[in-house]
């Protein structure tokens, strides 16, 4: 087991070095100027522009070789300092960040991990009840086809704008400012509900069939089959096939992070959440670099601590990777 | 004559099989409306041509944007920036994938621990957070580029399919008869093996056409869509971004959405059904 762990914990090493590699180059070896981009942009009186040019030339290092540049980069990253954000100039870039990643919290776990339990078990109930697999099968797979910001759009359409049930934009009212009271909560769970349902339900299309056609499979395996002879109680032979069935589901939904991440931005970006996605999409809006390098690294180091979690629920549940057999490679 | 035969039976199953008659009907209905939409209106996507704000009527058929643009002409055009996305972004990540998963499973030993390393790296980050980075960065963006960046980022899964079933293929019989005749591997790879896997290939480049349909529209929706160009997923963002929500203008977001998510199903239910079309075992008596 300890082997399992140093070999993925290496692995994730890896990976965050490589993205935090990738963070750095792009900027540098894209084609153009990206300090003269972004001035451009921004109509500025003649000196004006002199003066902030030679800044963010400093402030990127760019008038260093390359490789004290690439080192410079890892030693402020340590720091913890990504930048200034140009946005809400002068605010650094990491409380930017950092006072977003609540909501992002909020609005995700809730969404993952109910979507996940209530697909799952959706899922293995209408693999074995003609009348509910006729119904919610072609219905979870329209909704795993539907892109999360259309569903997202629908639901502010119709339950928000025609029929006035919910609020459709912000994380609370905006007659509010954030403290510790019935009605703040009330409001932040009234703004809530609406981005985490769209999340929810296209996430529960996907889960919902994987699991049924796994517990079709596993109903057909050897062991089911087996079981059946023996005359052993139909519960039983069910309970051991979900049980199978949801390693490869537990796998999937380590590999469903990006696209659940990018539906998520997608999400906060229609219902104006202030979570990473509201400010990616600022960021563009206003030729944040900094903003948009910082929110990058947030959501790799975010999905690789997911993962992680993830491997560590999969040890629990499967024997196998704990005797030191080879257990699935994420 | 016995190609032929197998032909003529998988034909048969393709045709009893309501799904697949379901999916290739609705992908048909919107290929045509994407190659014979154009030429039905008089406008460009961009053109003014009338008041804004108009809800769909026999002259706008699907109504006007604030600006007075035409609805029912962005989507048409919007609808061959998908087809395209799909087709060069899903064909371009099966080429990968499949050329990796293969070089992977078929060599095996330390190529096959790199490559699997890289492909599990590039499989963790998310996608979209690289894309969004790369076109940020990027003045001009066409519905061309998008689609390659777009392929070169959707590879991973695919090539961990395509090797797992290399893998299993190399170890039969008939592999080995090949390797012990001499043949040389790359022969041995499109000769022996990838035949017998051409029908899996279909399904993931099928999964892959999806899967680049749903980035593109995020990618695009966030607002690093094409720059000269118009997509369904650009639309939906104008209309966001034009308060359409709050003025109650259905017109401009549901279209696009529809599409997308009728494409998309459309090949998911292709998918499951060319893979009970392929496999015995799943075919309904």
């Amino acid at each position: 087991m300890g082997r399992y762990f140093r070999r993925k914990l290496l692995f994730y090493l890896l990976t965050f070095f490589l993205a935090v590699t990738i963070d750095w180059l792009i900027p540098r070896f894209m084609p153009g100027d990206p300090v003269q981009t972004m001035l451009s942009r921004a109509a500025m009186r003649a000196e004006a522009t002199q003066v902030i040019y030679g800044y963010y030339v400093r402030a990127f290092g760019l008038d260093l070789p390359i490789w004290q540049q690439y080192l410079n980069f890892w030693n402020a990253l340590f720091h913890g300092d990504l930048g200034v954000s140009l946005w809400l100039f002068p605010k650094p870039v990491i409380r930017v960040i950092l006072d977003a990643v609540p909501y992002d919290i909020l609005l995700l776990l809730p969404a993952i991990l109910l979507s996940w339990f209530a697909g799952n078990n959706f899922g293995a109930i209408a693999a074995r009840r003609r009348w509910l697999d006729n119904t919610v099968s072609p219905l979870s797979y329209i909704l795993t086809a539907t892109p999360y910001m259309w569903l997202a759009l629908l639901l502010a359409w119709a339950l928000g704008i025609v029929l006035r049930l919910f609020p459709i934009s912000g994380a609370y009212s905006y007659a509010m400012a954030p403290h510790l009271s019935w009605a703040f909560i009330g409001s932040l769970l009234q703004h809530w509900f609406l981005p985490f349902a769209s999340l929810f339900l296209v996430m529960f299309g996907g889960w919902a069939i994987g699991m049924r056609n796994m517990i079709i499979y596993e109903l057909e395996a050897d062991y089911s089959r087996y079981l059946e002879a023996l005359g052993a109680p139909r519960g039983l032979i069910r309970k051991y096939a979900f049980r199978n069935a949801v390693l490869p589901q537990i796998t999937g939904l380590a590999l469903e992070l990006g696209k659940i991440v990018a539906g998520a931005l997608a999400t906060e970006v229609v219902f104006s959440y202030p979570g990473i996605g509201y400010l990616i999409l600022q960021a563009i809006q206003n030729k944040d670099y900094f903003l948009l390098q910082g929110c990058f690294l947030f959501i790799i180091i975010g999905v690789l601590l997911a993962n992680f979690a993830i491997d560590i629920v999969y040890v629990v549940v499967d024997p196998r990777t704990r005797v030191g057999m080879q257990g699935e490679m994420a | 004559m016995i190609q032929a035969k197998q032909t003529h039976e998988l034909l048969y199953f393709a045709l009893r099989n309501s799904k697949l008659r379901l999916g290739l009907a609705v992908l048909l209905l919107f290929v045509l409306l994407a190659l014979v939409g154009p030429l039905l209106t008089d406008y460009r996507p961009y053109d003014y041509v009338g008041p804004g704000a108009q809800p769909p009527s026999s002259r706008y058929w699907f109504g006007t944007t604030t600006f007075g643009q035409d609805v029912f002409t962005q989507f048409v055009f919007g609808l061959r920036a998908t087809f395209l996305v799909g087709l060069v972004g899903g064909g371009l990540a099966t080429l990968i994938g499949v050329l990796i998963g293969f070089v992977a499973g078929y060599r095996g030993g330390l190529i096959d621990e790199l490559l699997n390393m890289l492909t599990n790296i590039v499989l963790v980050i998310p996608t979209l957070a690289v894309l969004l980075i790369i076109a940020a960065y990027l003045e001009v963006r066409g519905v061309l580029i998008e689609s390659v960046f777009i392929g070169c980022t959707a590879w991973p899964w695919a090539a961990r399919a395509v090797r797992a079933q290399t893998f299993s293929l190399r170890a039969r019989e008939f592999v080995d008869l090949a390797r012990l005749s001499g043949m040389k591997p790359l022969k041995i790879i499109l000769t022996e093996i990838a035949p017998n896997m051409l029908s899996y290939l279909l399904l993931v480049f099928i999964l892959q056409f999806g899967g680049a349909i749903l980035i593109a529209a995020t990618l695009d929706f966030i607002g690093l869509g094409p720059t000269n160009a118009i997509s369904l997923g650009l639309m939906m963002n104008n209309a966001v971004l034009w308060s359409a929500l709050m003025l109650g203008m259905w017109w401009w977001f549901i279209p696009p959405g529809i599409a997308i998510t009728a494409i998309v199903g459309a090949l998911y239910v292709t998918n499951v059904g060319l893979d009970e079309v392929f496999n015995p075992k799943l075919r309904e008596m």
